[in-house]
């Protein structure tokens, strides 16, 4: 049963490029491209690994992870933060909020790919 | 060495380059060459008729002859030797080296200007490049942009199998992003051909609120008066201000000029003026818990009109430089009024060693605390502070504080040394910074993140 992955991003066009790179690797790929509501659209649609943007509209990501951190359901959920900064400052930042791994902006889809399959291989 | 020998320096400095002679300026003016010879040896003071005598035949303003302008060099040259952490140079000397070598002073006193001001050109960019939402938010997306193009490009160029709809639908993507990263970085561009100039490129509506209360020096004499005011007289002021162009920065300026004119009803003019005249001494009319004492209102409220006074002293305005900062519970700054020698930041946190956070952790406890700034050379500031409550004070909730601090500068003779501040004292200069990131200060316990200015970017 192939794993599933939810993007939320709100960049169609990355959407849309990571998704269709994941589908062909054997993953299920799901999609938000909204802050507000993050938290609860992972709760409802389970799924076993996270593509987090950092800026994201309504919410940032920082603040969409730690809610996810606090909850005992998504607690230990795998997220990949992507941020278009590199700077020191927001991997500490993503890593204190409880990102799994951090990847900058712009990454390659192979990047995007061996990072996965390392998240859910744990 | 005395200071006059340089007027007698600069005289014959003058005379040499005019190719004269002693003999032949000593007799335009009326005097004798053994007479000349002294004063321009320093032996002899000189002043009213003859040197104006003097600098007429030389061709130069008096001024440029006289201890003014050399007490401005000698004084630019101090402020540079006080600048040089690690290097001890020769205090004593200045005025030997300005009176023997003017034009090796003045080049030094040039580039100490100079280094001031690309200082303060790099705090300002600094201070954009890691605050500034619209900046963080362009260069998202330019990146988001740049990503998407790499992504798409990846599967178009990978050999594998791609459904034709599929390859169709990622070249129309590839052609829109290139397009949208095209005018992303055209906007950026020319966002960043502005943010290199002080004043340019309003770009965010602290920006617009800064421009708009600058351009009135933070003083509106149409709400000044006690009588009501006619009709959309705020509403005038804010559709006729050219600062103001978003809704936002409309809306802060709205809220502004409200409390402004709230504060002028409490506390017209006129008493404020009479009480500061009756203060008794300069500390005392400038002491807004004095004043709020002698006038029944609470001291914020004195901050914030000292702070708009009209700029003319015979009208009760300002006698000298005052700055204002005022910040929620949150340590987000609100408002700023700078003054020259004390910088604010432009966006972003300030430095947390500023009494104005201190007040918020006392709230009703005024703080008078003098200050000096990392970087700014030794000025000093007599700085008070306090947190106040917002709004009306209801049963069982808790307030809502907002503190400010008010910033007057220290008279220029009474600037310190520069070296470990002094500890205790309200009196005793603190140092203190701007933000974490253009802040010099090493080993401090309130530092957030590095600074540009010690590890570099």
């Amino acid at each position: 049963m192939s794993k599933r992955v939810l993007i939320i991003e709100d960049e169609p066009n990355i959407i849309e490029a990571i998704s269709f790179i994941l589908s062909r690797d054997g993953w299920h790929v799901d999609s938000h491209s909204n802050g507000h509501d993050a938290v609860s659209v992972v709760r409802a649609r389970a799924p076993d690994l996270v593509i987090l943007d950092v800026m994201l509209p309504g919410r940032s990501g920082y603040e969409i992870l730690t809610d996810l951190r606090a909850q005992p359901e998504t607690r230990d959920l795998p997220v990949l933060m992507l941020t278009a900064r590199g700077q020191a400052r927001d991997r500490e930042l993503a890593e204190r909020a409880g990102a799994s791994r951090f990847m900058t902006k712009p990454f390659s889809n192979a990047d995007v790919i061996e990072a996965l399959n390392a998240l859910v291989a744990r | 060495m005395p200071q006059r020998q340089l007027t007698g320096g600069r005289i014959r400095e003058r005379r040499i380059a005019l190719g004269l002679r002693q003999a032949d300026l000593a007799r335009d003016v009326g005097i004798s060459a053994s007479y000349l010879n002294l004063i321009e040896h320093s032996r002899r003071r000189i002043g009213g008729k003859l040197l104006l005598d003097l600098s007429a035949a030389l061709g130069v303003e008096p001024s440029a002859l006289t201890e003014g302008a050399e007490a401005a060099l000698i004084a630019t040259l101090r402020d540079a030797a006080t600048a040089a952490p690690g290097v001890r140079p020769e205090i004593d000397g200045i005025e030997d080296l300005a009176a023997r070598f003017p034009g090796w002073a003045e080049v030094l006193a040039e580039r100490h200007r100079r280094v001031l001001s690309l200082e303060r050109t790099v705090e300002q960019l600094s201070d954009r490049l890691t605050h500034d939402p619209y900046l963080a938010a362009s260069m998202h997306e330019v990146l988001s942009t740049v990503t998407a193009i790499r992504s798409t490009a990846a599967i178009l160029v990978d050999p594998r199998e791609i459904e034709p709809e599929w390859r169709d639908r990622f070249h129309r993507n590839i052609n829109e992003d290139a397009a949208r990263l095209a005018e992303s970085a055209q906007a950026l561009v020319g966002y960043m051909d502005g943010a290199g100039k002080a004043d340019a490129a309003l770009s965010s509506p602290q920006d617009e609120m800064e421009r708009f209360l600058t351009a009135r020096a933070h003083h509106f004499a149409e709400l000044e008066a006690e009588d009501p005011l006619p009709d959309g007289t705020i509403d005038a002021l804010i559709d006729t201000a050219e600062a103001l162009q978003s809704a936002s920065a409309k809306t802060q300026g709205r809220a502004y000029l409200e409390r402004y004119r709230s504060d002028a009803l409490r506390l017209p003019l006129a008493r404020l003026h009479d009480a500061r005249a009756q203060a008794g001494s300069d500390d005392a009319a400038s002491d807004p818990l004095f004043l709020a004492a002698r006038l029944s209102v609470d001291p914020a409220t004195v901050m914030r009109r000292l702070a708009c006074l009209p700029q003319d002293p015979e009208a009760g305005g300002q006698t000298g430089p005052v700055g204002l900062v005022s910040c929620d519970a949150s340590g987000t700054l609100l408002l700023r009024r700078p003054i020259e020698g004390f910088a604010l930041p432009r966006f972003g946190a300030a430095c947390p060693l500023w009494p104005l956070f201190a007040a918020l952790n006392r709230p009703m406890t005024p703080i008078r605390r003098t200050l000096r700034q990392s970087g700014q050379h030794g000025r000093r500031f007599r700085t008070f502070a306090i947190a106040q409550p917002v709004g009306q004070t209801e049963y069982n909730t808790e307030p809502l504080f907002e503190a400010h601090m008010l910033i007057l500068p220290l008279a220029q003779d009474s600037v310190a040394p520069r070296g470990p501040a002094q500890a205790e004292g309200p009196d005793a200069p603190r140092e203190v910074g701007v933000s974490c990131r253009i802040c010099p200060a090493e080993a401090c316990p309130g530092r957030r993140e590095p600074s540009i200015l010690t590890d570099g970017f």
